[in-house]
């Protein structure tokens, strides 16, 4: 009986759905039933008495259909938004179409990929700039990507990520999708604040994490207060060259209060920085030794300290060579800071984990995340509180604003709220960990008129599945967010997926959040199995112009400029110079050009090969067994790779992406003859 | 005087200015026509004259070339590599000396029938005569080139078993392999064409002007 009314439920939605459509006989009232209307554009044609009858087989409700008929994309059709993940461990960034919800990439950036070939051939250089003292690194926790901006919005034109464990940051170049640089912070160890851009992204902003004494210096944890310091690390970025130039960057020293994330002010608050911390009851851990541990310790007091940084006086402060230098990085001191107006504080409710700034620039939010409240800051009483010099001073002589001076409201949320977005309907997301649920609530000030709702209060709550650290909406962190969608990022999935060991997937929850009021509809699962994402992005798609292929035949994508080693058709060859070999390659479907290549036993190669196809999807790979080399040429790429040629004998390399029909054809026969009489000899 | 006779004759009778007062229209068609006729054929130059479409699933925006009358464009590099395969040699090979001289060519077509605007004798039909001969010889030539490079393929190619030399469709639609080939007349050899007729119809009002004058001349001798 039960069944029949379900069914009897769902053809009446599927009917309502289609009752649009003129030409389909039917007496169904056109009610506006929330999802079949929506649901019905002309496209809905085909629904019949068969989805009817697919639906109650799986056992789907009418909730669950609206969901699917909200993110189904046929085939062809492209994604509105495409996300930019952390890859967590993975050390690499992912790229995630929505609403379907389809991973389109992973995008090799701190640790080696093969399909890519990086790290096999090509990206080594880009990989070698990670390293730290000499040892290659090649793996990160890779946390909060950050688009590049203009005016405060995303330009689609380059990303940037850093790597928590060892305080790095990778810049990425959305015209190939592909890494171009990586940077080691110099003087301190680990991050976790990073990476956040300024409006028109001229630096890239990396917060600290665990304090330490700069440069990677030792010192006894006994002197944790004098010795032990974070920081907040200021990267130029040289859009024109692409690359972040250290020469022109410089890092802010902090009290050792654990530095967290950070944001940028935007609209008015451009030119000032955000970043909250964790530990300003300065614990130093030790349970084996009777302390508290750490978790209890820096929990202790009511609150922590949300630093409020002036980058124009920093700035200037660097100009007028303010700087002291650590490991040949400019350093502005502490007392510069405190001195110069650079620094302030102010407390926030206990032990928070976000503090993200509303589009217009006019609120700080921050979230405790042991306080059931959100707590909003007004920048302009900030600006109010420091220019009456309205303060008190820490330990260490920073000017700390009391909280009620600078308060705008305290919304109470639920337990464990985390990070916080924003929409274009005066509506701000925030996570709720411990809850496991995403808190929509109002926003007041000039955003309070665009929705129904009192300003500062909890409007909806839903639950995901679970443990969500990181929200992100559509745009949701720039000065004009989208609204429209929303991604939980669900740290635990536990029973979503099936099962597939002891280690699970995290979650991403896609919500729909087009709507007013307390309902936001939960639409997909989509399992990560890669690594466990912090942060991510959504960017409107078309805001993204990618290559098809390299504009040029022999193109290198490290220089994006026409490479000096390219080779072209009829330019192939292979030289010799005394011991050095140096090997000229074409490649095009279905064969690389020279297919011999004979060289000697202690011979080192230098191998130049180019893809000489223009056409979409024309990549070839390239690998040499034996020799960990496997390259991906996407069409025009040049590439470069050496080696010793130390074992004799006989190697086909081939191509390793099926391009064509004739692709295991692809392939040729390097030899290297053993060298001396006795080297090779058959047993 | 023979020889200015027959340039006379070749030139053929000036219109008496009362003539062309009275049937103003009947004198100014012929040139009109032959001025658009050459305006035409300038512009074609600029334009495809024949472009063939190859469509294959993995191609799903489908692979053009478009035929200038000196050079190709289009997605040659990648149907020279498809081409590989069947050991056709590459399609910019083809017709060289044919690009090579085919704007001073058009060119002077388009001059000689400005010059049959002038010539009011039967002879201007034969300035005229090569631009309307131009589309055929057009289509004669590409003909001739796409059976050449058909038949002569390379018979140690990849797929020349599978593929037996062919004449690939001049125009209207083929088959090779998994593609689809549609071969059509472009906007130059249309225009060509249209060039064509308006020369015809100019040479058959440019009689209808002049007849009556030259045979009052003859008369008159």
């Amino acid at each position: 009986m039960k069944r029949n009314i379900l069914a009897l439920i769902i053809l009446t939605m599927l009917i309502a759905a289609g009752c649009s459509l003129a030409d389909r006989p039917t007496t169904a009232p056109a009610a506006p039933s929330e999802a079949g209307s929506e649901a019905a554009a002309p496209e809905a044609a085909g629904l019949s008495a068969d989805a009817a009858a697919i639906a109650q087989e799986r056992g789907l409700s009418p909730d669950d259909i609206t969901a699917a008929l909200k993110v189904y994309q046929p085939t062809g059709v492209h994604d509105e938004y495409m996300i930019f993940a952390s890859g967590g461990h993975s050390g690499q960034v992912l790229v995630i179409g929505v609403p379907s919800m389809r991973l389109l990439k992973v995008i090799g950036v701190f640790t080696p990929e093969p399909w890519q070939g990086w790290g096999y051939g090509v990206g080594n250089q880009v990989l070698d700039e990670g390293a730290i003292n000499g040892r290659s690194i090649r793996w990160a926790d890779t946390h909060h990507p950050a688009l590049s901006e203009t005016a405060g919005d995303y330009d689609g034109e380059w990303l940037f990520i850093n790597d928590k464990a060892n305080a790095r940051v990778a810049v990425i170049d959305l015209r190939d999708f592909e890494t171009k640089q990586l940077l080691k912070n110099p003087v301190v160890i680990n991050d976790h604040g990073g990476t956040f851009v300024t409006p028109n992204t001229e630096y890239v902003i990396e917060g600290g994490q665990y304090a330490a004494p700069l440069g990677w210096a030792y010192e006894s944890l006994d002197t944790y207060n004098d010795t032990y310091r974070g920081a907040v690390t200021f990267w130029k970025f040289d859009r024109e060259a692409g690359r972040i130039d250290p020469d022109q960057s410089f890092l802010i020293e902090l009290p050792p209060y654990w530095q967290d994330l950070c944001d940028s002010g935007k609209q008015v608050s451009e030119g000032w920085i955000f970043c909250n911390s964790l530990n300003a009851e300065r614990a130093t851990g030790g349970i084996e030794e009777g302390n508290p541990p750490f978790e209890a310790g820096a929990s202790q007091g009511e609150t922590d300290y949300m630093h409020l940084i002036n980058l124009k006086k920093a700035e200037e402060v660097v100009q007028n060579g303010g700087t002291t230098e650590v490991n040949g990085f400019a350093v502005i001191s502490l007392q510069t800071a405190i001195d110069e107006g650079i620094l302030y504080m102010t407390p926030e409710p206990k032990s928070p984990h976000g503090v993200d700034i509303t589009p217009n620039g006019q609120y700080m939010v921050v979230s405790g995340k042991l306080d059931p409240h959100v707590t909003v800051y007004s920048f302009a009483k900030m600006l109010e509180t420091i220019e009456a010099e309205k303060w008190t001073t820490d330990d260490y002589g920073v000017p700390v604003l009391a909280l009620d001076d600078l308060k705008e409201a305290q919304v109470e949320l639920g337990l464990g709220p985390l990070h916080t977005q924003f929409d274009n309907q005066g509506y701000a997301y925030t996570s709720l960990f411990l809850d496991s649920a995403v808190a929509r609530w109002s926003l007041g000030g000039e955003y309070a008129d665009l929705h129904p709702e009192e300003p500062w209060q909890l409007v909806g709550k839903t639950s995901v599945h679970y443990n969500i650290g990181h929200l992100l909406a559509a745009e949701g962190d720039t000065v004009s967010p989208d609204g429209k969608y929303l991604v939980a990022m669900n740290k635990w999935s536990i029973d979503r997926f099936a099962p597939v060991g002891p280690l699970l997937p995290q979650n991403f929850q896609l919500l729909d959040i087009d709507n007013t009021g307390e309902n936001m509809q939960l639409l997909y699962d989509m399992p990560i199995g890669i690594g466990e994402p912090h942060y991510a992005q959504m960017i409107k798609a078309d805001k993204l112009e990618p290559w098809e292929v390299y504009p040029e035949v022999g193109w290198d994508p490290h220089t994006q400029a026409p490479s000096p080693d390219g080779v072209q058709i009829g330019e192939e060859k292979v030289e010799r110079d005394g011991s050095e070999v140096e090997v000229f390659m074409t490649a095009v479907r279905s064969h690389f050009t020279p297919e011999h290549v004979e060289i000697e036993q202690g011979d080192h190669v230098i191998w130049h090969i180019t893809n000489v196809e223009q056409a979409l999807d024309a990549t070839h790979g390239f690998s040499i067994p034996g020799y960990d080399i496997n390259l991906s040429l996407e069409p025009g790429e040049a590439a470069t790779f050496e080696f010793d040629a130390e074992e004799p004998g006989v190697f086909s390399y081939y191509c390793t992406e099926f391009c064509s029909a004739l692709h295991l054809e692809m392939t040729g026969y390097l030899l290297i003859k053993p060298s001396g009489p006795t080297a090779m000899t058959t047993e | 005087m023979m020889a200015t006779d027959k340039f006379q004759k070749i030139v053929g009778p000036r219109t008496p200015p009362e003539a062309l007062a009275a049937r103003r229209l009947r004198f100014l068609w012929p040139t009109l026509l032959f001025a658009a006729a050459a305006i035409l054929l300038i512009i074609s130059i600029f334009l495809p004259y024949w472009s063939l479409v190859l469509h294959a699933p993995q191609y799903p925006g489908g692979l053009v070339v478009n035929a200038y009358v000196n050079h190709l464009e289009g997605d040659v590099r990648e149907i020279d590599g498809l081409n590989h395969y069947i050991g056709m040699r590459p399609l910019n090979e083809a017709a060289q000396l044919e690009r090579t001289v085919s704007i001073f060519a058009i060119g002077a077509l388009a001059l000689l029938v400005v010059a049959a605007i002038f010539i009011h004798s039967p002879w201007a039909a034969l300035l005229a005569l090569p631009a309307v001969l131009l589309p055929g010889v057009f289509l004669a030539d590409l003909y001739f080139w796409l059976n050449n490079f058909g038949q002569n393929l390379d018979p140690t190619a990849a797929l020349s078993n599978s593929v037996e030399p062919f004449t690939p469709t001049i125009l209207g639609e083929g088959l090779i392999g998994q593609f689809k080939t549609v071969a059509y007349a472009d906007f130059g050899l249309i225009l060509a064409t249209i060039a064509s007729l308006l020369i015809l119809v100019g040479l058959y009002m440019q009689r209808r002007a002049y007849k009556p004058l030259l045979d009052t001349a003859e008369g008159e001798v």
